[in-house]
């Protein structure tokens, strides 16, 4: 499905600069395969070598955090709106 | 821009290991890790740091601000009372119990540590808003910070926060937002709004600043040490929400050993959370190395982060220390608030009775060795959480001014 990707400010590199890309697949394990199809190189920064989600990484799809809804193979329905974060500390 | 960070020398990645020059920056380009400050220390005597102020900046020989930090507008916290809890020791059968209380800060949270480290790097990079997103205390600290300091403030909080936190907030100027949504929603938000035009030249202490603000929780590790004496103490009770104060706690220590300012000594960390929302807790008693995000519902709104960015390092430095990490229910929260206050007259807020609340259980189960020198943090004032004791925010008994009606009552 066609999905939007908000790129963090320390992948825009490989984005050429944009903050918010388009994608396309049925689970977010897809759309990340073809969003390093598309800007290669960007999916090693998001997933370490063993092809899970960096432990510093949090990845959205619409409002939930993908570690509550099944990870690499939640649902991107159309139109969904993936966000990848830096976590960050806080209080 | 000439950059004045006294003894730092760079960002260096605690995941990976790559250096960054110092700069707004908070996480790894290789690998997303967290960044951290870098020194080079010079010799850093007893001596020197007796010598100085009566707050954090008797050790800024050894934190990431300029060198005359002293003469800067800032809120100089610290320096709180280490209470030798012999009450509340009795009470628990603990030999040597301590309670460092940071609700004697100037926002009466230990976060005026922290953002007091912030300001002096938002002033270096030129930021003119001072930012963050916040469980309560944090955002109070931030707009009091910036009104010293002449700065502009606007910070996020879940907008359900207690009353007091919220006013606190409020009253020292600038922008308060409420999110309609948890604590983990509005550091997400502030995450994105970091990379958007709107943020620019917004330092938001926990996020761009982070490596310097965290670096601030050092303090809270020398002073415990100074006040005892200069000696680690053996066991130390550290209430977790991000887990970033428990693991600079730990460096501090470490920093103070390599720095030959303690001797070298086995200590043990335990981390405290509220059942409600204890993420680490359950890793740590499961075994694992990382930490699945919960939903937080507990009374500890100030500790109540469900997705903690440092809970793997805690989870690490428990198990290297030999500590561990416990959690207790909001109702062993109330109990042990009362307990504190009842005993010493110390009267925390919600994170401090988790510390407590784990204090107690941890005797209990016999991972405390009662004969040890043991430390327990209040990081927050009861004044900003009364709800939690709302049952009890009564008078024992209303009468008339007569001394009959007291008898009656007595």
């Amino acid at each position: 499905m066609s999905v939007s990707v908000r790129i963090p400010t320390i992948l825009r590199t490989y984005t050429g600069g944009n903050a918010e890309v388009s994608g396309e697949g049925d689970t977010l394990r897809e759309v990340l395969q073809k969003l390093d199809a598309d800007y290669p190189g960007i999916g090693a920064r998001i997933l370490d070598e063993s092809g899970k989600i960096r432990r510093f990484v949090n990845v959205y799809v619409g409002e939930e955090d993908v570690r509550f809804v099944g990870g690499l193979d939640s649902a991107t329905p159309a139109g969904a709106q993936i966000s990848i974060i830096p976590a960050v500390a806080g209080g | 821009m000439s950059l004045d960070f006294g003894p730092a020398v760079a960002l260096s990645c605690r995941e990976c290991g790559t250096r960054y020059d110092l700069g707004p920056s908070f996480a790894c380009l290789e690998c997303f890790g967290p960044l951290e400050v870098a020194y080079s220390f010079g010799s850093v005597t007893r001596e020197d740091i007796a010598a100085g102020p009566a707050n954090i900046w008797r050790y800024r020989s050894l934190l990431p601000v300029p060198t005359d930090v002293t003469s800067k507008q800032n809120m100089n916290p610290g320096w709180t009372k280490l209470v030798k809890a012999d009450n509340l020791g009795k009470v628990l059968g603990l030999r040597d119990l301590h309670v460092k209380d940071d609700s004697g800060n100037p926002t009466h949270s230990f976060k005026d540590r922290v953002v007091a480290i912030a300001v002096e790097a938002a002033r270096n990079f030129g930021f003119h808003t001072l930012s963050c997103s916040s469980t309560g205390n944090l955002a109070g600290a931030v707009t009091a910070a910036a009104a010293r300091a002449g700065l502009d403030a606007c910070v996020f909080i879940p907008a359900d926060l207690e009353q007091a936190k919220i006013a606190m907030a409020r009253v020292f100027g600038g922008k308060l937002i409420g999110i309609d949504g948890t604590y983990d929603e509005v550091n997400r938000f502030c995450s994105e709004l970091i990379g958007d035009p709107l943020g620019d030249k917004w330092g938001f202490v926990n996020v761009n600043l982070r490596p310097y603000y965290a670096e601030g929780s050092k303090t809270l590790a020398y002073e415990i040490a100074e006040q005892l004496g200069w000696e680690l103490p053996d066991q130390i009770i550290i209430p977790v929400a991000s887990g970033s104060q428990l693991t600079k706690i730990d460096k501090g220590f470490k920093e103070l050993i390599s720095l030959g300012l303690v001797e070298d000594k086995p200590y043990k960390i335990f981390a405290a959370q509220a059942a409600g929302c204890s993420p680490v807790s359950t890793a740590f008693k499961a075994g694992h190395d990382v930490v699945q995000p919960v939903k937080p519902n507990t009374i500890a709104k100030s500790l109540a982060i469900g997705n903690p960015a440092d809970g793997p390092y805690v989870l690490d430095i428990a198990r290297r220390t030999g500590g561990a990490v416990e959690d207790v229910t909001d109702t062993e929260v109330v109990s042990a608030i009362k307990l504190l206050a009842s005993t010493e007259g110390i009267f925390a807020e919600t994170a401090g009775g988790v510390t407590v609340g784990v204090l107690k259980k941890l005797v209990e189960s016999g991972l405390l060795d009662p004969s040890l020198t043991t430390v327990v943090l209040n990081t927050g004032d009861g004044l900003k959480t009364l709800d939690a004791i709302a049952d009890d925010a009564a008078p024992t008994a209303v009468i008339r001014p007569s001394l009959d009606a007291f008898r009656a009552a007595v």
